[in-house]
């Protein structure tokens, strides 16, 4: 694929405060409108894009779900650089995604079951591109990003709203299949969600992580009860909090842009997060749903790496480079554990699968950890 | 640390706050470092030093990393080990001779003294991970030696796929050791496609070496096993006093040693007209294997058992029937009517005059913690370099099948390893003959 020229008209500083989605973002409620609608169909096979060609500038897409799997629409830049998404569209339903895209190469991906790489098609955008000032790069990636944040957030909030109203319900089938689900988007911006002190504990501590006098409380404690003991009748105080709290992070979290640094590092956290909890079981350990949570802070280390890759190939296309193909390497060894729409249980791999997995997010993690320098460089 | 290496290498010239021996200066190999040492009293306490040529520096300096072989051969054995193999896990050519390239110079900085980036543990960017894992940080060269070995699985895959180009390249000797009586070989701990020997007087020195190798390797190789080793069971040098294993006995008496070059050459070092020796001759090949010792029943057993299973006495270690450690090993002499030493006792099957040659030992004693029935999981990990297997370990280990001393123990892991000869000059790096040839 030929670079994507990922820039877009050259901005005043002071506009691009105030721009959600004017500019090689997209969002659902932004002010910009779109010259045209671009329907999708999407089906648990196919991704039909109407259109593979358009001009520079902002676009919408209408995304239509004929299938019977939850699907995500994304258009994606090179490296998988996220443009725009929009996440947890039910059978049957549609959903619109409005993006301003800049003269380049792109593509379009539908993800029923959510998982995976999804269906792909080349979208080539053609017209006119201006080149971003340093800041002006790094100021793009701190918005894009926090638009990813905010559709993750979004199915978040819906996800696990589904969730805790099967475990009230005493459905622990639906429970049991919505568990590694609504965690999916969680662990996909946890680092967001780390700055919030005691909610994150809340959330997501494992047995044995509380002060004493704390309460174990939130997914885990949930978890616990569905595998261990099957039994989910006194949980209905567990999902309500569980819920209270998710909405309350939430709400923090889309009021907060992360800065570039902060990108960095929290894209190195998650792959922290994959080595020390994921690859060893620890996080799920009841569960063992942790390919999930391994391929969800995956996917939120490559969008806050990506965010920031407009700045990257200026600043060390070297490590650009190298991260994509560590990225890659990543994902091909994952792929090979999956089944059906979601992943082997942790307990299902072996002690040679697991040591592949962990070479390869060694590698990835010596590449991503470079980052941080190169954006502090500025 | 040579002066002419510093010169010649601007890059890795360091500014004066990296050298993690700024206590220490710059103290020189070879002759310099001996007077150096001397003149630090690093030698106090130590073996005799009856000739310069075999004392070397003391144990703070540093050994030189280049020359005709590689260091850690028959450099005076250092006291700690750390041993390390990999698994290549890139099926990259390029990727593998960059990460040599890049081992290489990090082995001549560590090797001096210095950290392992060319930056340093605390003198790069406040954001980036730094170069050097820091634990080395104020600690001296200590003697480290870093040794490459390639396996034969490098050359082939198990599945023969020859995923470098090199099959062509594989000497004849490079292949899996045979299995031999009681071996009871965990394949998880053997083999591998590269392997790193560590030695440094200081144990914290080689294990910084290890990581710090690990680290540069990700992405391209993959640890398959490791193993820590705390005291020398072998003198390479004459200049060494002949230390103890794990069963309280000297070890290495006849060894081979550094001063005798006639013997290292026709039993150490490949010749130039062996068996891939367009890019191995100077190399040796260099045998592991972990050797769990049973201690309970060995210490459990009388000085007479343990004496006549060695075929030394435990005190001096003199051979069974003379008085001296280095008295001559005489197999003839009889006591009470019965041969002195037995033929069932490790001395006489394993001496070179029985078993018709000679390998150049470098173990190290072991204790991997215990074993969960109440005993130390404790040995021997044995390391032998010689011209080739066939002829050096195996020919001996055959000749052990009747040794009294199998009763005592057990070999847990196997490898072999064929180790390039030396890095040469300031351009040259691990493996260059063998990839570039």
């Amino acid at each position: 694929m030929s670079l994507p020229d990922r820039r877009c008209a050259l901005l005043p500083a002071l506009a691009l405060v105030v721009l959600t989605a004017a500019c090689g973002g997209g969002s659902e409620d932004a002010d910009a409108t779109a010259a045209d609608t671009i329907p999708v169909a999407a089906s648990d096979d196919s991704c039909d894009v109407e259109a593979t060609e358009l001009a520079a500038g902002t676009h919408e897409f209408e995304v239509t779900n004929g299938g019977s799997k939850v699907t995500e629409f994304y258009v994606y830049a090179e490296g998988d650089r996220v443009m725009a998404e929009v996440e947890n569209i039910a059978p049957g339903l549609s959903r619109p995604l409005l993006v301003e895209l800049p003269a380049g190469q792109y593509e379009a991906a539908c993800k029923p079951g959510m998982i995976g790489d999804g269906i792909r098609s080349p979208l080539t955008v053609t017209g006119e591109s201006t080149q971003l000032s340093e800041d002006e790069s790094l100021a793009r990636a701190a918005q894009d990003y926090q638009r990813y944040v905010q559709s993750q957030t979004t199915a978040l909030t819906e996800q696990t709203t589904a969730f805790v109203e099967a475990v009230k319900a005493g459905d622990i089938e639906r429970a049991k299949a919505l568990f590694p689900v609504a965690r999916t988007y969680w662990e996909r911006i946890e680092p967001v969600a780390e700055i919030f002190g005691d909610l994150d504990p809340r959330i997501d501590g494992r047995e044995g992580d509380q002060a004493e006098g704390e309460d174990f409380t939130g997914y885990h404690r949930i978890e616990k009860a569905l595998w261990e003991t099957g039994d989910v009748s006194d949980m209905g105080p567990y999902a309500d909090q569980l819920l209270t709290d998710v909405e309350e992070i939430v709400a923090l979290a889309n009021e907060t842009t992360l800065d570039p640094l902060q990108l960095a590092n929290g894209a190195k956290a998650l792959l922290d997060e994959v080595a020390t909890g994921k690859i060893t079981g620890e996080e799920d350990r009841y569960s063992h749903t942790d390919l999930w949570d391994f391929a969800a802070n995956l996917e939120g280390s490559q969008a806050a790496v990506q965010a920031l890759r407009p700045y990257l190939e200026e600043a060390d296309p070297d490590l650009v480079a190298e991260i994509d193909e560590r990225f890659a390497s990543t994902e091909a060894e994952l792929e090979k554990h999956r089944s059906g729409d979601g992943w082997l249980l942790h307990d299902q791999l072996s002690q040679e699968q697991l040591k592949a997995l962990s070479d390869s997010v060694t590698a990835l993690t010596e590449s991503v950890s470079q980052v941080a320098a190169v954006v502090a460089d500025r | 640390m040579s002066t002419q290496q510093d010169s010649a290498q601007p890059e890795q010239q360091p500014p004066a706050g990296v050298s993690r021996r700024r206590l220490f200066g710059w103290l020189g190999a070879g002759t310099a470092g001996v007077l150096a040492a001397g003149a630090t009293g690093g030698l106090i306490g130590r073996s005799t030093l009856e000739t310069a040529s075999s004392s070397g520096p003391g144990p703070d300096d540093a050994v030189e990393f280049t020359g005709r072989h590689q260091a850690g051969i028959v450099t005076p054995a250092q006291d700690h080990l750390h041993f390390v193999a990999f698994d290549v896990a890139t099926d990259s050519r390029a990727d593998l001779v960059e990460m040599l390239k890049a081992w290489t110079g990090a082995a001549r900085r560590m090797t001096a003294g210095r950290d392992a980036g060319p930056v340093g543990a605390v003198d790069g960017e406040q954001y980036a991970p730094p170069d050097d894992t820091g634990e080395a940080i104020g600690l001296p060269a200590s003697g480290l030696t870093l040794t490459i070995g390639f396996g034969p699985t490098l050359f082939a895959a198990a599945d023969g796929i020859d995923r470098f180009g090199l099959a062509a390249r594989r000497p004849a000797p490079l292949t899996a050791l045979p299995s031999f009586a009681g071996d009871q070989i965990d394949p998880a701990i053997s083999g591998g496609d590269l392997c790193i020997q560590a030695c440094a007087n200081d144990p914290q020195v080689a294990v910084h070496a290890v990581r710090n190798l690990v680290r540069l390797g990700a992405g391209v190789v993959s640890v398959r096993w490791s193993q820590l080793g705390f005291g020398r069971t072998s003198s390479t040098s004459t200049g060494q006093a002949t230390p103890r294993n794990l069963f309280g006995f000297k070890d290495g008496t006849n060894n081979l040693k550094a001063e005798n070059s006639a013997a290292l050459e026709r039993f150490v070092w490949v010749g130039t007209g062996d068996s891939g020796a367009d890019w191995l001759a100077g190399g040796s090949y260099l045998v592991t294997r972990r050797i769990r010792m049973l201690v309970w029943p060995w210490d459990t057993s009388s000085l007479d058992e343990q004496e006549r299973t060695i075929g030394r006495t435990k005190g001096d270690g003199a051979p069974l029937g003379q008085r001296r450690e280095f008295d001559p090993v005489d197999f003839t002499r009889q006591t009470d009517g019965e041969f002195a030493i037995p033929e069932t006792s490790h001395v006489f099957l394993a001496n070179p005059a029985n078993s018709g040659t000679a390998i150049l030992r470098r173990g190290y004693s072991f204790v991997d913690g215990s074993d969960g029935l109440g005993r130390l999981d404790a040995g021997l990990f044995f390391i032998a370099y010689q011209r080739d297997p066939a002829t050096g370990f195996v020919q001996v280990q055959k000749n052990l099948r009747l040794d009294t001393m199998s009763e005592y123990i057990r070999h847990t892991s196997s490898a072999v390893f064929a180790c390039p000869p030396g890095v040469q000059g300031d351009g040259d790096w691990w493996g260059r003959s063998l990839f570039e040839g």
